[in-house]
C-alpha cells in the first residue's frame, strides 16, 4: 500500500526543525542568507533546500495571523512534472511503485535548462528546482531510502507537534479529515489541499488570498485547478 | 517546574506569560496542543505576537516590565468575585495568618525602609504569633489583620482602568483573560502558567513569579494535575546546573552559602535552620545539618569528622552583605579588582548586559582561561572590531572543550527528572569535557601544593578528588553512600553502600552525598537516570504520569506539592486527574509530599513541606523587597509617573555603579523607545554553538530588530532597511524587521512604542552583527541581582553608514 504524509499546519510552530533536519539528512550545503526583515530563510525553495517554512502574517480587523507552511513536494498521485519530462529524457522523472514517493533520477542531468523550465512550470505547487551547476533538478524525495529502511521521513522523525505525519494513505487521509473537522470549529475556512490528488496532505486554516493584500507575503489559493488552468500564479511571487 | 511537561496536557487553561514556550521550548508545545485538543484555553500575555501567539487561542500584548499590575489586576478580580478556592486557600496558605502591627503600606513602600540603604527593616512583616510561637490564624479570614483582609486591601488599587493605562492592555483584553483564567478556580478545573525569562530578567523578577505563584494559590491550582507554577528551563541544563549550585550563594541541594561571620558549623546551621513549633508543620528544612554534614562528609571524606566540624571551616565564606553575582563580579573586575580567572562555557562579552563595560573589563585582567567549543566573543575579546590586540595585556588561555554528544553525563529537564546520556562518539580533536579539565587542573594545583605548599593547603590537600573524571563515579557521589557499617532501622548497610534517599541521610558524618536532592537517584538499583521504563498504574495513566521513566527529585515525585491536590481528608479535588488519594490507609498515584496521613487525621501535615509554617504564602515576609509583589517601573521607563504610587522604579533595586553605568533618565526624550530583548528558536542562547552550525546560521543569519509598521513610519524606515538602535550605553545596527506583530501601547493617554531584539549575534561571525547587549543595563532584581534585560530605552534611526553587518 503507498504511503503519504499528512501536514497539519495547524500544529506547525515553524520550529524549522524539519527544514533543517531535512539538509541534514540529503547532506546538503548551507546556502548564504541575509535578514531580509523577514524570518523566512532561504527566501525559497532551491536546489539545497527540498523543504522551506514559508512565513505568511498580517492584521486584518486589528487581529493578527501568522501562517506558516512547511512548503515541500507535495508528490503527485499523477505527477505533471514526470508527464513533462517523459518526452524529454525517460527515466529522469519515476515513480517508486512501493511507496509512490516521484523521485527525480540523475538522468535528470540529461535535461536542458529550458526543459527543466518547463517541467517547473508544468508542476502546479512550483517545487523543482535545478542545480545549474549539476544540471540536476531537484525536489524532496520523500526520504525514500528511509522508508525502505522502515523509517519515517526524517521531516516526521523530528516534528515534535504533530504537525508532520506519515503513513499508508489511507490512513493520513482519514487523520487528515478527522483533523479537519476538529480544526474547522475555530478555523471556518480550514481546508485540506487537493487530498485526493497527492501524497502529502496539507491542512491549512485560511487558504484564501485575503491577506495577500495587506501582508508582506501573500497567501496563494491553493485550489489545484485553478493553478493547473493557470488562474492564479504559484508560490515563486511570494519569495522574496 | 513544580508539574513537568507531560502534565501540561492536563490543563483547562493555559497561560503563557514571560515566555515564547513554542520557540525557546519547542516540546512543550506537544503538550500545550494535546491540552488544546481536549478543550483547553491557551493565553500569552506578551509585548510581541511570536510563534507561541500563534498557536495560542487569544494574544494579548502587555507593554515590556508591567506584569505586576496584570497580575495584580486578576487577584483583584479573583477576590471580588469570589472565583478563589475557599478551602484550599484557608486550609493550605497563609491567608488566615494574622500579620504584627508592624506591617504597613503607604505611597508605594512598605513599612521599614530606610532610604539611605535601600533595604527594608524585614521584621517590621513578621505574623503574630502565640506561646508556642505559631502563628495565629482566623480561618473565617474576616480579621481585619489577616493576610487575606491585607492583601484584597493592597490588589484593590489594581483597578482595571488604573491597570490598562499603565499595562497598555485594553480594558476589554483584561475582563476576557480574568474571566478565563479566574474560572480555573472552580473545582475539578486547574490552571497552568508556563513562564520563563520574560518574568525574571526584570528589576520585579522574583515579585512577577510570586505574583504568579500568589493567583495559583488562590485558584487551588498548585499540587494539581494541570496546574503548577511552571519555570520553562532549557536546553543548557539551567535545571540540573542550579540544582548543583551554579549560583554563587549557594552549595548544592540549595543550602546556603556560609558567610564569614558563621564561623563555626553549629553558627552557620543555627542561623540556616528554621524550627517550628506547629506539629502539623513537616518543616522540612529542618533536616539541613543532615544534608549540609552529608555534602561536607562526600567532599572531604575520611578528613571531615565531628571534631573539625567536618571540614566546614575548609569551605569558602561570603563576607555579609557582598553581592558576589556576575553583575557585581564583573563591576569589581572593570574596577582592576580581579586578577585572573576561569569562565567555563559562558559568554559574558556577549549575554552580559551592558557588554561594552564587560568586554572592558575583560581588558584588565592579567590572566584569562575560557573553556568553549568554539571561538567566542569572551574567548577572543582581545582581537574585537576597534581594539588593538598589542594593548590588551591579558594572557588568554582556550581550552577547547568537547559536545555534548561526545561525553557521558546527565541533564536535569525541565520537569527535575534526571536524564542520562551516554558518550555517542569520540571528543574532536584534543577537545575534552569540562569535568575532566576541573579534574585534572585540580591534580595540578594539587600536586604543586603538595611540593610547595601555599596558602591554606588543608581544603586542596584533603579533599577527595578522583584519579580521572568519570560522570558514573560523580553521579554515584551525587547519590551518596554510607561511610561505615551501620544499623538502621533493623537493616544493615555495609561502608560504601549507596544510601537509598534522603531520608537515610545522617547528620553524624555516618553518610555522605553531594546533593541531597538527588539521593535515590542512584541506589542499590543503580543508575535511575537511564530508565525508560513506560511501566504505569491506570491512575497515573490518567495524567500522564511514568514514575519508571527517568528519575526526578526529589525522590521520584513528580508534581511538587501534591498533598495540596487533596482536600483535608485525602480526596482529590479532581476525582477525573487524581495526582495522589488516600485509600485503605495509604497513598495511592504520585510519590505524596511526606508519607503523613491526610491532614485531617491526627497525624496529618500541612501540604506545603518546604515551608517553615507548611503554608502556600501568599504574604511572603522573606522577600527584601516587601511581603506583597507591587508594582514598580523598570529602571529605564518610558512614563515618568505610574497610577499604583509616587515610587517609579523599584526602592531595593541594585546595580552596578561605574562611569559606564549610566541610565537614561524616566521618559527621556532622547531615548523614546522600550527595548525588550529575547533568542531566537534557530540560536541557542548567546548564539556560538549555533552560529558555528552553518545550517542554523542559514535560517537566523543576522541581527534584526523588530518593529511595528507604525514606528517604522514615524522613523522613515523600511522592512529589511539596517538602522542603528541607540541606548544610553551603547549603539548596534541591526536590520529592520517592521511587521504587524508588534503594535505600539497606549500607555497614561500617550504612544509608547516597543522593539525587539535577539542577543544571539556577535561579532565572532562575520556580518552576522554584534551583541544587543550592549544596549541593556547592569541593573537587578534585590532579591537574586539577576538582570533587568527585558526592558530598557533606546533609539531607533535609519542607518547612515554600516560597519557591522553585512548588507
Amino acid at each position: 500500500m503507498a504511503k503519504a504524509l499528512f501536514i497539519d499546519t495547524s500544529r506547525c510552530i515553524a520550529c524549522r526543525g524539519c527544514q533543517t533536519a531535512c539538509k541534514e539528512w540529503h547532506g546538503l550545503p548551507a546556502v548564504p542568507t541575509r535578514q531580509r526583515g523577514t524570518h523566512q530563510n532561504p527566501p525559497d525553495l532551491n536546489p539545497f533546500n527540498y523543504k522551506l517554512v514559508r512565513f505568511t502574517e498580517a492584521k486584518t480587523a486589528g487581529k493578527v495571523e501568522w501562517l506558516f507552511f512547511p512548503d515541500q513536494c507535495h508528490h503527485c498521485l499523477e505527477p505533471s512534472c514526470k508527464g513533462t519530462a517523459e518526452s524529454f529524457a525517460p527515466e529522469a522523472i519515476v515513480v517508486d511503485k512501493k511507496t509512490g514517493a516521484v523521485v527525480y533520477t540523475e538522468k535528470t542531468a540529461n535535461l536542458t535548462a529550458a526543459q527543466c523550465k518547463e517541467i517547473q512550470q508544468s508542476c502546479p505547487y512550483d517545487i523543482p528546482r535545478r542545480n545549474d551547476k549539476t544540471g540536476i533538478l531537484t525536489k524532496c524525495d520523500m526520504c525514500i531510502d528511509r522508508i525502505r529502511a522502515d523509517l519515517a521521513p526524517i521531516c516526521v522523525k523530528t516534528c515534535g507537534t504533530g504537525a508532520m505525519n506519515f503513513g499508508e494513505r489511507d490512513a493520513m487521509l482519514a487523520m487528515a479529515h478527522h483533523r479537519l473537522g476538529a480544526v474547522k470549529v475555530s478555523h471556518p475556512k480550514a481546508q485540506l489541499v487537493d487530498p485526493e490528488d497527492v501524497r502529502v496532505i496539507y491542512l491549512v486554516t485560511n487558504p484564501e488570498p485575503a491577506l495577500k493584500k495587506q501582508g508582506k507575503q501573500a497567501v496563494e489559493s491553493y485550489s489545484r485547478r485553478e493553478l493547473l488552468g493557470g488562474l492564479v500564479s504559484p508560490f515563486r511571487r511570494m519569495a522574496g | 517546574m513544580t508539574n513537568h511537561w507531560i502534565d501540561i496536557k492536563n490543563a483547562d487553561v493555559i497561560l503563557i506569560m514571560g515566555s515564547n514556550a513554542a520557540e525557546h521550548h519547542p516540546i512543550s508545545f506537544k503538550w500545550v496542543l494535546k491540552a488544546k485538543d481536549a478543550g483547553a484555553t491557551v493565553i500569552h500575555i506578551d509585548p510581541k505576537f511570536s510563534r507561541t501567539s500563534a498557536r495560542s487561542d487569544m494574544h494579548v500584548p502587555l507593554r515590556s516590565g508591567t506584569d505586576i499590575p496584570l497580575l495584580g489586576g486578576m487577584v483583584r478580580y479573583i477576590l471580588e468575585k469570589e472565583k478563589f478556592n475557599r478551602e484550599y486557600v484557608a486550609e493550605y496558605t497563609n491567608a488566615s495568618f494574622i500579620v504584627g502591627e508592624g506591617y504597613d503600606f503607604k505611597n508605594g513602600l512598605f513599612s521599614g525602609f530606610d532610604p539611605s540603604a535601600k533595604k527594608y527593616d524585614q521584621k517590621k512583616w513578621v505574623f503574630t504569633v502565640d506561646e508556642n510561637g505559631v502563628p495565629k490564624r482566623d480561618k473565617t479570614l474576616n480579621h481585619p489583620r489577616c493576610v487575606f483582609q491585607l492583601m484584597k486591601k493592597h490588589y484593590q488599587r489594581y483597578t482595571p482602568k488604573k491597570v490598562s493605562a499603565v499595562t497598555g492592555v485594553s480594558g476589554e483584553n483584561l475582563l476576557k483573560v480574568y474571566e478565563i483564567y479566574a474560572a480555573t478556580g472552580a473545582p475539578g478545573k486547574a490552571g497552568t502558567m508556563m513562564y520563563a525569562l520574560g518574568w525574571t530578567q526584570h528589576t520585579v523578577g522574583v515579585q512577577n513569579i510570586r505574583l504568579g505563584a500568589i493567583v495559583q494559590l488562590l485558584l487551588g491550582n498548585m499540587g494539581v494535575a494541570g496546574g503548577g507554577i511552571n519555570a520553562l528551563r532549557g536546553e543548557p541544563n539551567v535545571q540540573g546546573s542550579t540544582d548543583h549550585c551554579i549560583l554563587w550563594n549557594t552549595l548544592p541541594g540549595y543550602l546556603p552559602l556560609p558567610t564569614s561571620d558563621q564561623t563555626t558549623l553549629e553558627k552557620y546551621l543555627r542561623a540556616n535552620t528554621p524550627q517550628t513549633h506547629d506539629p502539623k508543620s513537616v518543616n522540612w528544612w529542618s533536616n539541613k545539618p543532615k544534608y549540609v554534614v552529608s555534602l561536607l562528609k562526600g567532599w572531604m571524606g575520611e578528613a571531615a569528622t565531628s571534631e573539625n566540624g567536618f571540614g566546614y571551616g575548609w569551605l569558602p565564606k561570603a563576607d555579609p552583605g557582598v553581592d558576589y553575582s556576575v553583575i557585581f563580579l564583573l563591576d569589581r573586575m572593570y574596577k582592576g579588582q580581579i586578577k585572573g580567572g576561569f569562565i567555563l562555557g559562558h559568554n559574558p562579552a556577549q549575554s552580559m548586559p551592558n557588554s561594552n563595560k564587560v568586554r572592558k573589563a575583560l581588558d584588565k585582567l592579567d590572566w584569562l582561561a575560557v573553556a568553549e567549543i568554539h571561538n567566542s566573543e569572551t574567548t577572543d575579546f582581545w582581537r574585537r572590531p576597534g581594539v588593538d590586540p598589542k594593548k590588551i595585556q591579558t594572557e588568554v588561555f582556550l581550552l577547547p572543550s568537547c559536545q555534548r554528544g561526545e561525553k557521558d553525563g546527565s541533564i536535569t529537564n525541565s520537569g527535575r527528572w534526571l536524564m542520562w546520556h551516554a558518550k555517542g562518539i569520540e571528543p574532536m580533536g584534543r577537545s575534552r569535557s569540562m569535568g575532566s579539565m576541573v579534574v585534572d587542573i585540580f591534580k595540578r594545583v594539587r600536586a604543586l601544593y603538595a611540593k610547595e605548599s601555599g596558602a591554606f593547603p588543608d581544603p586542596i590537600l584533603k579533599m577527595v578528588w578522583p584519579e580521572v573524571y568519570d560522570a558514573d563515579g560523580v553521579a554515584k557521589r551525587i547519590n551518596g553512600a554510607y561511610t561505615r557499617d551501620m544499623t538502621v532501622k533493623g537493616k544493615q548497610y555495609k561502608k560504601g553502600e549507596q544510601v537509598e534517599s534522603f531520608l537515610f541521610l545522617r547528620d553524624d558524618g555516618s553518610t555522605s552525598s553531594l546533593n541531597w536532592l538527588y539521593a535515590g537517584s542512584y541506589g542499590s538499583a543503580g543508575n535511575l537516570a537511564r530508565r525508560r521504563d513506560l511501566a504505569q498504574t491506570s491512575m497515573q495513566a490518567r495524567i500522564g504520569l511514568f514514575p519508571n521513566f527517568s528519575w526526578a527529585w526529589p525522590v521520584n515525585r513528580r508534581i511538587l506539592y501534591n498533598r495540596a491536590s487533596v482536600d483535608p481528608n485525602g480526596k482529590p479535588f479532581n476525582a477525573a486527574k487524581p495526582v495522589i488519594a488516600w485509600e485503605n490507609d495509604k497513598w495511592v498515584g504520585d510519590v505524596p509530599d511526606g508519607p503523613a496521613p491526610p491532614m485531617a487525621s491526627p497525624r496529618g501535615k500541612y501540604p506545603f513541606i518546604m515551608q517553615m509554617q507548611g503554608m502556600g504564602q501568599l504574604y511572603g515576609p522573606g522577600r527584601v523587597d516587601g511581603p506583597f509583589p507591587e508594582h514598580y517601573e523598570p529602571a529605564e521607563t518610558p512614563v515618568r509617573s505610574h497610577p499604583f504610587s509616587a515610587q517609579l522604579s523599584n526602592p531595593c533595586m541594585k546595580g552596578a555603579q561605574s562611569d559606564m553605568d549610566v541610565l537614561a533618565k524616566p521618559g527621556d526624550p532622547r531615548f523614546p523607545f522600550v527595548l525588550t530583548t529575547y533568542g531566537v528558536a534557530e540560536q541557542w542562547c548567546g548564539g556560538v554553538d549555533t552560529r558555528n552550525t552553518a545550517l542554523l546560521l542559514e535560517t537566523e543569519p543576522q541581527l534584526y530588530v523588530e518593529m511595528s509598521p507604525e514606528l517604522a513610519r514615524l522613523r522613515g524606515i523600511g522592512n529589511g532597511e539596517p538602522v542603528v538602535v541607540e541606548s544610553a550605553r551603547g549603539r548596534v545596527e541591526a536590520i529592520a524587521m517592521v511587521t504587524v506583530r508588534l503594535t505600539p501601547f497606549t500607555v497614561l493617554g500617550k504612544t509608547v512604542h516597543l522593539v525587539g531584539m535577539p542577543f544571539c549575534f556577535g561579532w565572532t561571525t562575520p556580518g552576522a552583527g554584534d551583541a544587543t547587549n550592549r544596549l541593556s543595563a547592569s541593573v537587578c532584581d534585590p532579591n537574586v541581582s539577576i538582570p533587568e534585560y527585558k526592558a530598557c530605552l533606546v533609539d531607533v534611526r535609519k542607518a547612515q553608514k554600516v560597519t557591522e553587518l553585512h548588507v
